[in-house]
């Protein structure tokens, strides 16, 4: 009988240790809710008027999973972009996850079987939330998981969302595509603010618009990748001897 | 649509490999080389300045419609960023300034 009571309230204590994880992963994810919501209707809205169905939409988000890249995506998929074009944007566009995961190497060490879906679902905004948080032990992984987790589905539900509705109502949606523009501009922003070396930032601005004027718009995005990455390369490499 | 199917499958693989590369190679007390961390530091800045010249280009081929509507918008979001710092706020006011221009430069 008494040793029932203990683990009665154990699975009590177990419980409610739970629900507050799953609480305060909810709340933390709030801000991801609000962007991914907007953002993750405007895509699956353009991917439909680029003729690319809401079930494209749902699969492409729940396996590539990156906001800004999949925005470039759509342009690459409907348009004729090379296997090598796709591959080398999707290669440095996204490298900075691999950035992100480093931050993250201990943590997601020690998530056990959970790992491989915080490596996965690791996003500028995941990143960003899960860095604030100051818990630690298992109060810490279950709330980076339950924020990966809902931020996942956030933007997955969002994308079919938006493709379905992109489909049903024939809204006026001309110059929605803008949200990728303000999202890059607002990354570069927060970027440009971080740090006191604005060399690369005005490189890629230049080489951006020099490759667009010599290669034309179509074009222009492989050297431009490939020719600041490697102008960083030969500055880095100058700085540090 | 199988040409669809190998660019996600392409883009996944690569994006996926990208988030797990530090798992991969770090695995224990291993340090990254320093050229690298420099590399790591400078690349998303440039990259993303890169990606906004991507987002305007219609500027130069467009310019008389859908370039000034979108040199608008572009303007608005770097002031209400500026101002704000709220993401959410920027590109949701930045779209809809696009969005009422391009009705207005037709």
């Amino acid at each position: 009988m008494n040793e029932r009571k203990v683990d009665n309230a154990h699975l009590k204590n177990k419980t409610a240790g739970k629900a507050g994880i799953l609480r305060e992963g909810f709340i933390k994810s709030l801000p991801i809710l609000c962007s991914y919501l907007f953002l993750g209707m405007a895509y699956g809205i353009l991917m439909e008027e680029a003729g690319l169905p809401w079930f494209l939409s749902l699969f492409t988000s729940l396996t590539v999973y990156t906001g800004a890249f999949q925005f470039v995506l759509i342009g690459f998929m409907s348009g004729g972009a090379s296997l090598l074009t796709i591959a080398v944007t999707a290669l440095l566009m996204n490298s900075r996850q691999t950035f992100y995961a480093l931050t993250f190497l201990k943590d997601f060490s020690s998530m056990g079987k959970r790992k491989w879906f915080m490596v996965h679902t690791l996003t500028d905004e995941t990143y960003a939330v899960n860095c604030t948080l100051e818990t630690k032990g298992e109060r810490r992984y279950g709330t980076m998981f339950v924020v990966a987790l809902l931020s996942w589905l956030y933007w997955a539900g969002a994308a079919a969302l938006g493709g379905i509705v992109g489909q049903l109502i024939p809204y006026d949606t001309t110059g929605i595509d803008f949200c990728m523009t303000a999202l890059f501009i607002t990354i570069f922003i927060e970027q440009w603010e971080k740090t006191k070396n604005h060399r690369p930032a005005l490189a890629g601005l230049g080489i951006g618009i020099l490759m667009l004027c010599i290669f034309g718009p179509s074009t222009f995005m492989l050297p431009s990748l490939l020719i600041t990455s490697g102008l960083l390369l030969v500055i880095g490499g100058k700085e540090a001897a | 649509m199988e040409r669809i199917l190998l660019i996600i499958l392409l883009s996944t693989a690569i994006t996926f490999s990208l988030r797990a590369l530090p798992f991969l190679l770090f695995r224990g007390e291993r340090k990254m080389p320093e050229w690298l961390e420099r590399l790591g530091s400078m690349l998303p800045a440039a990259i993303m300045a890169v990606l906004v010249v991507y987002c305007l280009k219609d500027v130069r081929t467009d310019p008389a419609h859908k370039g000034i509507a979108e040199l608008i918008a572009a303007a608005v979001v770097v002031i209400v960023h500026k101002w704000k710092h709220n993401t959410f706020l920027s590109i949701f006011a930045g779209t809809a300034v696009c969005m009422i221009m391009m009705r207005i430069f037709v």
